[in-house]
């Protein structure tokens, strides 16, 4: 094992070294804490940065680019924009309510990270049911949506905060039934186990990651749409809604603890791209064969970056979805085809013992075939009867 | 030291919780102490390594029934009690008998089970691996029953809330 592969572990164990004996625990958790808040509040800023820049790049146009060079200082600017901004309490607010409801969704969402394993012996706390925490932890934040939008008594607030909680329960489900396959065929709720199960290689070269199965690439597609209904953002922005409802249960809320909402919505993207990472591709493992000389954070990194990027691509494309259709999704499409997932992993796990030669590519096309007829059907089925041609008065 | 500390922490919280929840006049705030209380027991739990136990009660009751007693609370009523009326109702008093009855069950069997025998520490250890084999092996018939349970109870519900517009429609119609 490289030096450089476990710089960080090292270096961890030297720092808490030199506290006493007896404070040595409390001194290296302390120690993975400040990490893991420095590097993705990093993460964030420079998130925001990258997003609105990609996003001008794909509108045609030029995006931030007036603070520093190129803009890349705009991160900066905006924050000590938010923090010198005048922090307004509506006077018929629950000023106590409005006051936690920023803090309760920020601080679940941070604890999440706790159980992801960032690269080779990095993990904070190898929990036995890693994974039900990371979902336990995260149910907080519907509460503090809530709280949000009830304690702004504005009815602009109300709504947003009930059509959150609605997005958010629905998406629930999908979520958690889309790893259920990974957790069946892995034999394990702790995340290290996950990621040590996908860290063989078929063929002798390609990595066994999930995404590389039938169900793990239905199952990548599923989670990665409920992620993005979880965290609110496009297409399934409408809790925020800024032409309907004006931000929804932001409305009332200004400076810092604007921030922090803020903050919160990008840092529950990056802990659900991270577990997106460790139940479908590979964890920190390196695709193939040769490429192992390379550290195990860096391969972490590169893949959560390409989530980002698949989430900030897929906000600048699709349009924003009505809510009657964003439900419907999740209950008649998501739901069920998460259910089919897990009857093709139960299929892709017994096909495994088939004896004779040349099985994998059977294997390969019956289980693929399992998933893709319902998802062709229910597609079918959902899209309604198409309006008739449109006719044209006055233009032929 | 620390281990004390922590349960202070957890068990004031929720006792706080619980308390706040049954004296607050305002029913979201009652609403959300419990929320607080539910959390402060899970606390407890994981502070026992109970791992499963203290999840599923975060999973479940943070998650799901706090946000079920809050939308109820929203779809259903004003929020607010009446300045100057009484926060108990009127039958207050049945409670009493009630809440005897149901402590001194629970006393009864907590007196009778050996959970009161002090064990090692570490002598009873239920790693989340042993807890889902003795539910997929043992357990199993059980499990499914629960389950089968709950999936008729969720169609009745879907039942009784799909009934309601279709009797609109058809004395529109």
């Amino acid at each position: 094992m490289s030096r450089l592969d476990q710089i960080f572990v090292l270096t961890g164990h030297w720092l808490a070294g030199w506290a006493p004996a007896a404070l040595r625990p409390l001194a290296s958790a302390v120690l993975a804490i400040a990490c893991i808040m420095a590097v993705f509040a990093t993460c964030f800023a420079l998130t925001t940065l990258a997003e609105r820049k990609l996003l001008g790049r794909m509108q045609n146009r030029f995006g931030p680019n007036r603070v520093g060079p190129c803009g890349l200082f705009q991160p900066v600017a905006d924050g000590v924009k938010m923090l010198i901004k005048e922090d307004i309490v509506p006077f018929s607010a629950d000023k106590t309510l409005h006051f936690l409801a920023p803090i309760v969704l920020t601080v679940p969402i941070w604890l999440a990270f706790a159980v992801l394993p960032f690269g080779r012996n990095m993990t904070a706390i190898d929990l036995d049911g890693g994974i039900l925490f990371f979902f336990a932890i995260g149910s907080a934040s519907e509460l503090a949506v809530f709280m949000a939008g009830w304690s702004s008594q504005n009815k602009y607030s109300v709504v947003g905060a009930m059509r959150a909680i609605a997005q958010m329960i629905s998406y629930e489900v999908p979520l958690v039934l889309s790893t259920v396959p990974v957790l069946m065929l892995a034999g394990s709720l702790s995340l290290n186990d996950i990621v040590a199960a996908q860290g063989t290689y078929a063929f002798g070269w390609l990595a066994r990651w999930n995404v590389f199965t039938p169900w793990g690439l239905a199952g990548l597609f599923l989670f990665l749409i409920a992620a993005t209904a979880e965290s609110n953002r496009s297409p399934f922005d409408l809790p925020e809604g800024e032409s309907e409802i004006i931000a929804g249960y932001l409305t009332e809320y200004s400076g810092f603890k604007y921030a922090l909402f803020f903050l919160g919505e990008y840092v529950g993207l990056f802990a659900g791209a991270g577990l997106g990472v460790t139940l479908f591709l590979g964890g920190w493992h390196a695709p193939v064969k040769g490429l192992e000389w390379a550290p195990s954070w860096l391969w972490f990194g590169v893949k959560f970056a390409a989530l980002i990027f698949l989430f900030i691509w897929a906000r600048a494309t699709l349009p924003r979805l009505r809510l009657d259709q964003l439900l419907n999704f999740a209950w008649r499409f998501m739901v069920p085809l998460s259910l089919v997932n897990l009857l093709v992993a139960a299929a892709w796990y017994w096909t495994g013992a088939w004896p004779f030669g040349g099985a994998a590519p059977i294997r390969w096309v019956l289980c693929a075939g399992l998933f893709i007829f319902p998802y062709h059907w229910l597609g079918r089925a959902l899209r309604g009867p198409l309006p008739p041609p449109r006719k044209y008065s006055y233009a032929e | 030291m620390l281990n004390e500390i922590i349960f202070l922490l957890c068990a004031s919280l929720t006792l706080a919780g619980a308390v706040a929840a049954m004296m607050l006049r305002n029913l979201v705030h009652c609403a959300l102490c419990a929320a607080g209380a539910f959390a402060g027991l899970a606390a407890l739990y994981l502070q026992l390594d109970a791992q499963f136990v203290g999840l599923a009660q975060l999973l479940i009751y943070v998650g799901a029934i706090a946000i079920l007693i809050v939308f109820t609370i929203m779809l259903t009523r004003g929020d607010e009690v009446r300045p100057g009326a009484s926060i108990a109702s009127p039958l207050w008093w049945v409670g009493l008998p009630v809440g005897a009855l149901v402590l001194a069950c629970l006393v009864g069997a907590i007196m009778a089970s050996p959970s009161l025998l002090r064990l090692p520490a570490g002598a009873v250890h239920a790693p989340v691996r042993k807890i889902g084999e003795a539910l997929m092996n043992r357990y199993v018939m059980p499990l499914q029953a629960v389950g089968l349970l709950l999936t008729a109870a969720l169609l009745g519900a879907v039942a009784i809330g799909l009934r309601e517009p279709r009797d609109a429609e058809s004395k529109t119609q």
